[in-house]
């Protein structure tokens, strides 16, 4: 039981840190993901209450644990599939014993594959560009915020970009947090984004400044036209500075079903996605989508949002993530 | 790419065909591709779960009668099962009284600020009201001046105050439309977690101090299976009066409308269905059905048409076709109804058979659609009604006139040779119309 014993040692290991920094950190992951492990981790644990033998019954329930957790229809019956034979293979009967090959497969599919970097992307010379996307009401604008908070406390120049001149007052929403932020702002109301994008990138490279944060609207992934601006827009800051954007973020509220995944393929397709940031998972949300996401698109999760506070945002750790989904198991 | 639903459901079905009788052993296959369509569709699983069993049920009680075929009975079940949970009791939105108070509430995202925009401007198009808009959002940054561009685009009235207490601005608003002569007053309110205790008071607050006719809840369509926490949380505290459910311009199926039938007995009242401010759409049951299940929408696209080709126009066209003597004007003409349906991807969408014609991934830019109009406007009237005439030099002058390249005024042209061929053999009855 390899993975499950590393579970087992990371949680005794995140117990015992002693660091105040980190134990913050780790704190952080265990209260924002508190709904999230009641919700999908107590349930599994009573599975193993209720039924000692492996049965249908188990396995149907099982399965419905996991789709309430929103894993995805297609990542969940594969999944299914596989337990069913390890089953069979190995001849499991105990449901204690199955739960940690449950969270073994789990973990399985996040770490499997290529492994991703879930680190941001640094420019050396010049800026770093992050560019924003997603559809909408997800969360963009306030993840920049937090972005940018996290930037400027590290003692970073920051400069946000209004690429979002579609919606009512989403200029106004960034150049607010930009002033609470303490970061530079650029922005013209009712403009072509992809020309206020060209200027916000003179404008920070006159101005030396290290990272620059572009928002931009909101986006039904199957509308065309929205998405070819999308191009236009990566075209534009490409050729402006040299191998930007270093980051291109698809952000998706935790609570998204099935279309998560059509979002994450959507948006893949037109721009190279670098990774996902997770927001509002300190909701009831579960968030399973990031495993139908990393299993059916292969993208990493940057960050998490875990509440509304500036420092809300964590850089996305799997270790910290794990110990927090399941560290009542172990 | 997994295979899409509708097509592993009609493929379930075909196996019924055929039968005397629904048997159990029958309509396993079928019943299974149903539960996973809906789980796709992100209806909850408890509420799917439900859903089959009923179904099962009735389908296996069920004589069939030997004029109909049995898959066509099985589906019927399916479907009209799904439209009586999703209508269920339909309760128009509150436009009786003389003066009215609506309130919006939701999570982050979910669009209640556009919404209460299309909101406003469709009781003033279609109820005659005078609406005003409250803004009860005092947190996010840049709320209020969100609805005040919104208020300012549709010219309707906006009430708000720099307060920190949204009950006495929304008291405030009220005594301001009424003593403005306005009639209903709809307050935007800031997004919530329903598990946020503190901010779910200040909703709570709000509808037993003031005399509310509606509290509507903003649902996003995309939700997943925690929509059903959403929705149960939202209605145990304020007992909604009607549900929104947002985005349904997207891809998404929009299953938790089922969950919110099945659970709350909340209706559905409109759905939003695109960014402009017109995009705001009564709920039908029976296309939220087919839309689930992967059926198309045969209904919505008819009214659609209707609404733009008058009869006599159509059977104008219909005759030309089948003469074979439909011209670039004639193109132009139809070409310009479909360019008023809306985006062509999304009516070719609907229909049923679209993705065994591999139609369903179709993309199609509207820069394309104008480009294809330059072309055409760019042929003097003789050339559209002649196109046999257009040689090198008309097409240069053409290519010029549109500023397109003399390749693609070719293409055009011998796109539409192939459908005047295509029509051709259709009314001929040598191939048939797919729908």
């Amino acid at each position: 039981m390899g993975l499950f014993n590393k579970l087992k040692n990371l949680v005794s290991k995140k117990e015992e840190v002693v660091d105040k920094e980190e134990k913050e950190e780790i704190k952080n992951y265990e209260e924002g993901l508190k709904k999230t492990r009641e919700e999908f981790v107590s349930k599994l644990n009573i599975l193993g209450i209720k039924y000692t033998k492996v049965s249908e019954e188990y396995f149907e329930e099982l399965e419905s644990i996991l789709i309430m957790a929103d894993i995805g229809v297609n990542t969940v019956m594969k999944f299914m599939d596989k337990l069913r034979d390890r089953v069979k293979h190995e001849n499991i009967t105990d449901t204690a014993y199955l739960k940690e090959v449950i969270v073994d497969e789990l973990l399985i599919i996040y770490v499997e594959g290529e492994s991703l970097s879930d680190k941001i992307k640094m420019n050396d010379n010049g800026p770093t560009v992050i560019l924003m996307v997603g559809v909408n009401g997800v969360g963009k604008t306030t993840t920049i915020a937090k972005l940018a908070h996290k930037y400027v406390t590290e003692g970073k120049k920051v400069m946000l970009i209004a690429g979002d001149t579609f919606r009512a007052g989403a200029v106004n929403q960034l150049e607010i947090w930009a002033k609470r932020t303490n970061s530079l702002f650029y922005g013209k109301e009712g403009s072509d984004p992809a020309s206020v994008i060209y200027d916000g990138l003179v404008e920070a490279k006159e101005k030396d400044v290290d990272i620059v944060l572009i928002d931009t609207a909101g986006r039904l992934q199957n509308k065309v036209n929205l998405m070819k601006e999308l191009e236009k827009i990566n075209k534009v800051i490409s050729t402006h500075i040299e191998g930007a954007p270093q980051e291109t973020l698809l952000v998706i509220d935790a609570a998204t079903g099935q279309n998560g995944i059509m979002q994450a393929k959507a948006f893949k397709e037109i721009t190279n996605i670098t990774g996902i940031v997770l927001t509002k998972l300190d909701g009831t949300a579960k968030g399973g989508i990031v495993l139908a996401i990393k299993e059916e698109v292969n993208l990493p999760v940057k960050f998490i949002g875990l509440g509304e506070k500036m420092t809300d945002l964590k850089p996305f750790d799997i270790e910290n993530y794990i110990y927090g989904l399941f560290k009542d198991m172990v | 790419m997994f295979e899409y639903m509708g097509d592993r459901l009609s493929k379930a079905i075909k196996n019924i065909r055929g039968l005397g009788k629904i048997t159990e052993d029958n309509i396993n296959d079928a019943m299974k591709e149903i539960r996973l369509a809906l789980l796709e569709a992100d209806v909850n699983y408890m509420v799917v779960k439900e859903f089959v069993a009923s179904v099962k049920e009735k389908a296996l009680g069920m004589e069939v009668e030997k004029s109909l075929k049995p898959d066509e009975v099985f589906i019927k079940i399916v479907k009209d099962e799904l439209v009586s949970l999703l209508g269920g009791d339909y309760v128009p939105l509150d436009t009786k009284e003389k003066f009215e108070v609506i309130m919006l509430c939701g999570l982050q995202g979910s669009g209640k600020t556009t919404t209460a925009g299309k909101l406003a401007n469709l009781l003033r198009k279609k109820y005659n009201r005078k609406p005003l808009l409250i803004a009860g959002d005092i947190y996010r940054p840049a709320a209020i001046k969100q609805l005040e561009d919104i208020a300012s685009s549709l010219n309707i009235p906006i009430f708000k105050e720099d307060k920190k207490d949204v009950l006495e601005i929304v008291n405030d608003g009220i005594n301001y439309a009424k003593e403005n002569n306005l009639d209903y007053v709809i307050v935007d309110t800031a997004g919530r977690l329903q598990i946020d205790e503190e901010l779910m008071e200040e909703l709570k607050n709000i509808s037993s101090n003031v005399k509310l006719n509606e509290i509507i809840l903003v649902i996003d369509a995309m939700m997943g299976q925690d929509a059903i926490n959403v929705i149960t949380g939202f209605n145990d505290a304020l007992s909604l009066t009607g549900c929104i459910l947002t985005k349904m311009d997207g891809d998404t199926k929009g299953g938790v409308a089922l969950s919110l039938r099945h659970l709350t007995n909340v209706p559905i009242k409109f759905v939003g269905d695109s960014e402009k401010m017109d995009g705001l759409s009564e709920f039908y049951p029976e296309r939220m059905a087919e839309r689930i299940l992967d059926m198309g929408d045969i209904l919505s696209i008819a009214e659609k048409v209707e609404g733009i080709v008058s009869e006599d126009e159509a059977k104008e066209q219909a005759r030309k076709m089948q003469k074979g003597t439909f011209d670039l004007e004639d193109f132009l003409t139809t070409f310009k109804q479909i360019r008023r349906l809306g985006p062509l991807e999304n009516i070719i969408k609907m229909l049923p058979q679209a993705r065994s014609m591999g139609l369903n991934n179709i993309s199609i830019d509207p820069k394309d659609m104008a480009h294809i109009e330059a072309i055409i406007l760019s042929m003097t009237p003789y050339e559209r009604r002649h196109p046999e005439v257009l040689k090198a030099t008309r097409k240069q002058r053409i290519a010029k006139g549109s500023g397109r390249s003399v390749e693609e005024v070719n293409r055009l042209l011998k796109q539409f040779e192939m459908m005047k061929n295509m029509m051709k053999s259709m009314s001929n009855g040598k191939m048939k119309m797919p729908f």
